[in-house]
């Protein structure tokens, strides 16, 4: 009995990799056949997946601009501003009187005899006034500040150049704009050279210099960013040194409205603190903070630290990824039970298939395996489609809404293999509900 | 007889099902060897037990008690995997509805007891077209099963039970769903195989069947009514 013998040495070489290449290619075959089922079942990963892109995206780009403000600030600075105390402004409107509020010279004193690490101190007046050129007029801050102002703030000088220690010791007139303004004041001609007019007093154009960004308590809150004084934000400020600033304007300021006068003295309306070391900033701040309000009886000033509004955007950012996070946990895990279902439904409706499978020879894990495959191949196409879309609409989002996106690298591979393991971990109570079944009930089955 | 080793020997084989409180006796008590060669037919009236032992003998299920050979091996107590491997190796089925997979065309349902088996794909596919060919669907290798009658769907089930070469066929109602000039023909196929050799076991309710079948069994009420030898 040759035959016996041949027989009984078990002549199943293992199924390895051709045959699970194989499997999976019967896998695609059958999911083909039902193609209509198969997309639909699968939209739940792909929305999930895509979402959750688009969305990590979104976040990336809000809070990367808030950081890019933030930066803006310079990270070594503490910003100092005057603010009117809230309890002065209720005064009796028929009256006239004068406030006297904000940061002083003395403060400025006070802060380099008592702080030694730090080696800028910069003075700015800041004034609102409309500015002119010829028929051209714009509402804009006027800041009298340092020469060296820009280098601290992170400005980029972007035609001409700023003003020198010389001009602001003879108080002479001249001014750098900011890009938005000069765009709005001189539309065709070139700006440098040309002269605006602030008041009754003319300033010649010696600079154009980017926007920039204006410290606000709200600027560490993504979310936060559209109230607050954000709106602010957009003013554009024309530059004059300090020392001119005080001869022209004063230090008083007056403002009439329906039968009262109003003034206020504030000597200086900002106040960049610059600390060496990063590692200080935090201490520096709370001398700072402390000098202040030692010497200060109202409250009257406002501390800004780009670097602790840097750590709380860093923060918001981690809370929104959190969020994002269950958020696409849930949706996974409902496409996931989307998957369950039809292939329950699949396995249901192929319980003949299975019983012939298993009557020729196919074991319980070979079941396993093939509807396994499916399901993972089901999840991983909708997990591919998914970041495809997910990278394309963060594409159209920027391109039409203007709103900054940025897909991080890594924000595709993990919604890929969170899919694929959900569709692995979803796939496996059908599989085994298969590869149970009663081959004698199985091929029974109509 | 006595040194003629069975190809697959029942032993006071017994089947009982539970069902609720309802105990079925289904087989009491089956003995039967069968000797290389046999095309053996099982024959009775419905409910007497004879698709009960057609799934045991085809190891889709286990005996109650008794012992089940095959081919020199007690399969009776094997598990689940093992059952299924010896499904693969040593049986082919026959099915009356033909139990085709139907994404599958003719080549590959010839195939997928090679591929249980982990043969490699060349070589499955070259013996799947042979058995095709072997019983006349030489120009319907892929074809879908839809696309074939039934007589068609049956020779591809032939060939499906062929191809890993087994110990023995089992059929059953073979040409149960066929018109008779296609049951004809395939009980002509049976004849072929039988000439060459095979051991078949047929569970049938068809007498010319039971006339071509060198020994027809008899079952009634789970047990062994006659069990004759013809010519």
């Amino acid at each position: 009995m040759d035959d016996l013998a041949r027989h009984r040495t078990a002549r199943r070489a293992r199924i390895g990799f051709a045959g699970l290449w194989r499997t999976i290619k019967v896998g695609f075959k059958s999911l083909w056949l039902h193609r209509l089922r198969s997309l639909l079942t699968v939209l739940g990963i792909v929305f999930g997946v895509c979402s959750v892109i688009a969305m990590l995206a979104v976040g990336e780009g809000a809070s990367h601009e808030a950081q890019e403000q933030i930066r803006k600030l310079g990270s070594n600075n503490i910003i100092v501003h005057s603010v009117k105390p809230t309890d002065e402004q209720k005064v009796g409107s028929q009256q006239s009187y004068v406030i006297e509020y904000g940061i002083t010279y003395l403060d400025v004193e006070r802060i380099r005899q008592t702080i030694p690490d730090v080696t800028v101190v910069v003075p700015g007046r800041i004034i609102r006034e409309r500015v002119w050129n010829a028929t051209q007029h714009i509402d804009a801050e006027i800041a009298g500040t340092v020469p060296w102002y820009p280098e601290l703030r992170n400005l980029v000088l972007l035609e001409g150049r700023y003003f020198t220690e010389v001009e602001m010791n003879s108080r002479k007139n001249v001014c750098v704009l900011s890009e938005p303004m000069a765009r709005r004041l001189f539309p065709l001609t070139p700006p440098i050279g040309n002269n605006v007019r602030v008041g009754s007093d003319y300033y010649k154009v010696i600079g154009v210099i980017s926007q920039e960004a204006v410290a606000t308590a709200a600027m560490g809150n993504i979310a936060k960013q559209e109230n607050g004084r954000s709106n602010s934000a957009a003013t554009p400020r024309l530059y004059i040194p300090l020392t001119a600033a005080k001869s022209r304007f004063g230090e008083i300021l007056v403002r009439r409205s329906s039968g009262s006068m109003e003034a206020e003295t504030v000597e200086l309306h900002e106040l960049i603190v610059q600390v060496h070391n990063q590692n200080a900033v935090e201490e520096t701040s709370k001398i700072v903070e402390e000098l202040f309000s030692r010497n200060h009886k109202k409250k009257d000033y406002e501390l800004i630290v780009p670097l602790e509004l840097l750590r709380q955007a860093e923060r918001t950012k981690q809370i929104f990824n959190t969020v994002l996070g269950a958020i696409a946990a849930i949706s996974l895990i409902v496409g996931g039970i989307g998957i369950m279902n039809i292939m329950l439904a699949s396995v249901t409706e192929r319980t003949r298939e299975i019983g012939i499978r298993r009557a020729l020879g196919a074991k319980r894990r070979d079941i396993v395996i093939q509807f396994l495959i499916e399901t993972v191949i089901l999840s991983g196409c909708g997990g591919i489609i998914g970041v495809g879309l997910g990278v394309l609409i963060p594409y159209f989002i920027t391109r039409f809404s203007e709103m900054a996106t940025i897909v991080t690298f890594w924000s595709p591979i993990i919604a890929f293999s969170i899919s694929a393991t959900v569709g692995l971990v979803f796939g496996i109570y059908p599989a085994l509900r298969a590869a149970n079944m009663d081959p004698v009930e199985a091929l029974r089955h109509e | 007889m006595t040194d003629v080793p069975y190809i697959a020997a029942l032993e006071e084989v017994t089947k009982t099902y539970h069902m609720g409180t309802v105990t079925l006796n289904a087989l009491q008590g089956i003995t039967v060897n069968v000797e290389p060669g046999e095309y053996i037919a099982i024959m009775g009236p419905s409910g007497c037990g004879k698709s009960t032992l057609l799934n045991l003998l085809g190891c889709l299920d286990r005996p109650s008690s008794g012992r089940y050979l095959l081919g020199g091996d007690d399969v009776s107590m094997m598990d689940d995997d093992e059952l299924s491997e010896i499904r693969g190796t040593r049986l082919g089925f026959i099915f009356q509805s033909y139990n085709l997979i139907q994404q599958l065309n003719v080549v590959e349902n010839i195939e997928v007891p090679l591929y249980y088996q982990g043969l490699p794909a060349e070589e499955s596919r070259i013996i799947a077209t042979v058995f095709a060919e072997r019983v006349g669907l030489g120009d319907r290798l892929y074809h879908k099963p839809f696309e074939l009658s039934g007589g068609q769907q049956q020779r591809v089930g032939i060939a499906r039970a062929l191809v890993n070469d087994p110990l023995v066929i089992l059929a059953d109602e073979p040409t149960g769903n066929l018109d008779s000039h296609s049951g004809t023909e395939i009980l002509a196929l049976f004849d072929e195989l039988h000439r060459a050799g095979k051991t078949m076991i047929m569970v049938t309710h068809d007498d010319d069947i039971g006339r071509r079948a060198q020994r027809v069994i008899r079952l009634r009420d789970g047990r062994v009514e006659e069990d004759i030898r013809n010519g």
